[in-house]
């Protein structure tokens, strides 16, 4: 079985991003920039998967400027195979991204298309499901555990009210949650081997793909800050102030 | 314009995140109809019909729209959304599951999240865990959105009188199935509906000391709910987890008790009314968006907390 995980390039989540002071854009200059969290769980994923001899191959594709080819490394380094780089200087939405990792899918055939559940810079949570549909096949969204046996995929899901377990003929999207399981480091030697591996670049173009965004983004601004509060010395305090002051209990 | 919302039900009653998204579908002005796709769901089609500013709901019953399939449901409503200027689902996990596959069947974009309606094709959602708000316009011919529950105050559940129209497309895509479900039981108010949650983080230490916030929360009436941390260590299910990348919270009351404050815990509460911390390290970034802040160890706190409801 082959499977495709995609990447996605983003401030590194421990950063506190803030919006440009003009309002065009989210300031990203001099920001540590990783690969997406549920990126990396997808990752790990396919290489347990292939390491348990489930899959045979795994390649990875990310999408955006020269730079997501930094984080493609990453994930030849921590055991995929192959790194696919889509490159582009367009501001990339979902249905876009979707429509040229279908052309990818088509290509490559692959059976198992693992993404992250939400990249944690746009917050949209839409790509995996949005590939699903337009390649016709099923989705396991929010994934917590992922078992593929005879043919089908059987994805546990995390859902309002719990889990969900649902089986789904493959090929199939999976999209991570972030118990999936807990991404390995890359070792030194691994991250020398990456930058060996095959790297393909290819354009939108290449994929058939417009890449134009259907939504504009007209301004961003910061949320509204809330008022610096007080320390209670005591218990007592805090009950007082929650009945008679914030008259919230 | 008019305007389609997916109904969030359990098949015999409405969910509230649905009369949220009826807010959200009022802000934009127009014919609201409401979807109701289901198994054996006339009850959640009939209180659908009696929410405010809803003129007509379909009842989509069949076992195929039972467990919410995405792959099943996203076919009825990407065939019937065709007719409406707008489709809005609320942003729960349903939502977030169904709908994107909507829109790419529809070729259009989604907007995920939406926090306030600007004017029938812009709105405000936020991006980086909140730390941004972006005003997004569509050029789109139908606009897929999603709604997030916590910025649109419900619209009355009593006193509509829509009709109510039964559908008889069945869309069977036959390519997944349901297995088995795992529901957290509790009699305790739901997290995204409470007016007061109590949560713990990794300080509680482990599973069996939850019980010092359920006596507070009980005393309260409150849901509880937890960090990631928490739930990563086991001490509580998954279904408690607020934050970016949990549940979306807002309530009159917050009270977060050996929770840090990281930026995607912040994500999931800082819109609630008052913010309660509990927590020993007087640095811990929490206190920076917290109305009453208390520097304490929570096991002293809490049993006193207790004992003065
Ligand atoms: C992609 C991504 C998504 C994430 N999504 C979420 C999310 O949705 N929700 C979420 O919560 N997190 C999320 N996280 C994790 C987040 O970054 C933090 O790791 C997590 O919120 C920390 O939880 P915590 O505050 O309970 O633990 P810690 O940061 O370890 O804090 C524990 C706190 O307890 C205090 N404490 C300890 N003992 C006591 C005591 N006896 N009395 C009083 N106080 C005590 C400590 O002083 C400390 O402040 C996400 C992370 C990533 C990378
Ligand atoms: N530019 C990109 N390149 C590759 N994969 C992406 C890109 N953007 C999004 N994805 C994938 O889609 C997932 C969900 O992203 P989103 O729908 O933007 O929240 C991510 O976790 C990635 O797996």
């Amino acid at each position: 079985m082959k499977i495709l995980v995609a990447v996605k390039r983003v401030a590194d989540a421990n950063v506190k991003v803030r919006a440009k002071a003009d309002g065009s854009a989210a300031d990203l200059a001099n920001v540590k920039m990783a690969i997406n969290p549920f990126c990396e769980i997808a990752v790990e994923e396919a290489v347990r998967l292939k390491e348990k001899g489930v899959a045979t191959e795994v390649v990875v594709v990310s999408m955006g400027d020269k730079a997501c080819q930094e984080q493609i490394r990453t994930a030849l380094a921590l055991g995929a195979d192959r790194g696919i780089h889509v490159e582009t200087d367009v501001d990339l939405q979902p249905l876009a991204i979707a429509k040229m990792l279908k052309a990818i899918v088509d290509k490559e055939s692959s059976e198992l298309i693992i993404l992250g559940k939400q990249s944690i810079d746009g917050d949209n949570n839409q790509t995996g499901q949005m590939l699903a549909a337009l390649a016709g096949i099923p989705q396991g969204t929010f994934a917590s555990e992922v078992v593929i046996e005879d043919g089908k995929a059987a994805v546990t899901r995390e859902i309002d009210g719990g889990l969900q377990t649902i089986s789904l003929s493959l090929p199939a999207v999976v999209t991570t949650d972030l118990r999936l399981n807990e991404p390995r480091y890359a070792s030194l030697p691994n991250i020398m081997k990456a930058k060996r591996k095959p790297l393909d670049v290819v354009s939108p173009a290449d994929l058939g793909v417009d890449p134009a965004p259907g939504v504009t983004t007209l301004k961003v601004e910061a949320p509204a800050e809330r008022q610096a509060g007080i320390i209670v010395e005591s218990v007592e305090e805090l009950v007082d102030k929650l009945k008679n002051e914030a008259k919230v209990i | 314009m008019s305007i389609l919302v997916i109904a969030e039900h359990d098949n015999s009653s409405l969910k509230v995140a649905t009369l949220n998204t009826i807010a959200a579908a009022k802000a934009i002005g127009g014919d609201i109809v409401v979807l109701v796709a289901g198994a054996n769901c006339a009850g959640a089609g009939e209180a659908a019909a009696k929410a405010d500013g809803v003129s007509k709901v379909l009842v989509a019953d069949n076992a195929a729209y039972e467990h919410q399939l995405a792959e099943n449901v996203s076919l009825l409503i990407s065939e019937i959304g065709k007719d409406y200027t707008h489709i809005l689902s609320p942003s729960t996990s349903n939502g977030k599951n169904i709908l994107p596959r909507v829109a790419a069947l529809l070729d259009v974009e989604q907007i995920s999240d939406i926090m306030s309606v600007e004017s029938e094709d812009t709105f405000k959602r936020p991006i980086y865990a909140g730390n941004v708000i972006a005003t997004v316009q569509s050029t789109d011919s139908i606009k897929v959105i999603t709604v997030r529950g916590t910025a649109f105050d419900p619209v009355a559940s009593e006193g509509g009188s829509a009709s109510v129209e039964s559908l008889d497309v069945v869309k069977d895509a036959g390519i997944s199935s349901f297995v088995k479900e795992e529901i957290a039981k509790s009699e305790r108010p739901e997290l995204t509906a409470a007016k007061v949650i109590i949560s713990g983080g990794r300080g509680m230490q482990n599973g069996e000391n939850f019980k010092l916030l359920e006596v507070v929360a009980d005393k309260l009436g409150a849901a509880v709910g937890a960090s990631r941390a928490a739930v990563d260590a086991g001490f509580v299910p998954n279904d408690m987890q607020v934050g970016q990348t949990g549940k979306i919270v807002a309530p009159d009351l917050y009270v977060a008790v050996g929770i840090s404050g990281a930026i995607q815990h912040l994500a999931g509460m800082k819109d609630s009314k008052v913010i309660v911390a509990i927590n020993k390290d007087e640095d811990a970034p929490i206190f920076q968006v917290a109305d009453y802040g208390l520097v304490a160890d929570l096991f002293d706190a809490l049993p006193e907390l207790d004992s003065k409801l």
